[in-house]
């Protein structure tokens, strides 16, 4: 009985930390993307310089 | 649990990105605005040349649209979307140390921010030079798409090699996928063309690899460090 309860405790904690990792992988994706790829004129000439000086593929 | 990754992943991104912002400014930055003074004086000459071809190589251009003004608003800006950067890498960083179950610590991180860099620096850079304005350079998106696809397959290749538990040919899937971005080919201009000095584009790619790699480093570094700080309060 107690290790069904820890089990349950566990795969809670771990699914909650997954879903906290995925939010995570999904912010850090979107920033990455906004400053080095997006298309928006704006964006890609306030990072122009971030995008040559961190090797991203620019113009 | 994410309220801990956010707050390292922002604190860590905030301390790297301000300082590899500082170091831009007196490393890749002079060279990108010294290209810039190639390219303006080409683009003026370009027209009355009817022969002069740009098949293959994309125009350089900006357009008309808003853009930051040379000296200070230029460094903010630039200061701003690297420290962007850095909070984004460091946020991806301890998504995939996470998921793969990995404990983070100062070695772990620094040693998952070197294979970042190899991820997302060298492998890419082994086919797309990394590259000053005005220099020849094949379609933007089919760069792109080469880029992300290289860094990913790369990222997964170095996991699935590096693993000790791992099957020998699991690992030899891992040098398979490793390779094929580079068998596959990157997209190259079909003439080049580079307006800039080739002393100045070497330098350039020498330098700007060099400051990716600090930019890894530096927010291994800080999420190595800042990670226990954030630790859960054990309650009682």
């Amino acid at each position: 009985m107690a290790s069904t309860t820890a089990t349950t405790v566990g795969t809670t904690e771990r699914s909650e930390t997954l879903r906290a990792a995925a939010i995570a992988l999904i912010l850090g994706v979107s920033l990455v993307f906004l400053t080095g790829f997006a298309y928006s004129e704006v964006i890609h000439n306030a990072a122009h310089d971030t995008r040559h000086s961190l090797s991203f593929p620019c113009h | 649990m994410l309220t801990r990754i956010l707050s390292v992943g922002l604190l860590a991104g905030l301390l790297a990105g301000l300082l590899v912002a500082a170091l831009q400014q007196v490393t890749t930055t002079p060279l990108v605005l010294a290209a810039e003074t190639y390219e303006k004086p080409a683009e003026a000459s370009a027209a009355p040349k009817a022969q002069h071809g740009h098949h293959g190589v994309e125009a350089h251009s900006h357009g008309d649209g808003w853009k930051p003004a040379d000296g200070m608003p230029r460094f903010f800006f630039t200061a701003i979307t690297t420290i962007a950067t850095a909070v984004g890498v460091a946020f991806v960083l301890m998504a995939a140390m996470v998921f793969a179950g990995v404990p983070i610590d100062e070695r772990r991180a620094l040693a998952w921010a070197a294979a970042g860099f190899i991820a997302c620096g060298l492998a890419p850079a082994a086919g797309l030079a990394p590259e000053l304005p005005g220099s020849a350079a094949g379609d933007l998106v089919a760069r792109q798409l080469w880029w992300v696809g290289t860094a990913i397959a790369t990222a997964v290749a170095l996991w699935a090699f590096l693993r000790a538990d791992h099957h020998p040919v699991v690992r030899l899937g891992a040098i398979v996928l490793l390779l094929a971005p580079h068998f596959i080919g990157a997209p190259h201009p079909h003439e080049l063309e580079s307006k800039v000095p080739a002393e100045l584009a070497a330098q350039f790619t020498a330098l700007s690899l060099v400051v990716q790699a600090l930019l890894w480093a530096l927010v291994g570094i800080g999420i190595g460090l800042l990670w226990p700080k954030f630790a859960p309060k054990v309650a009682g």
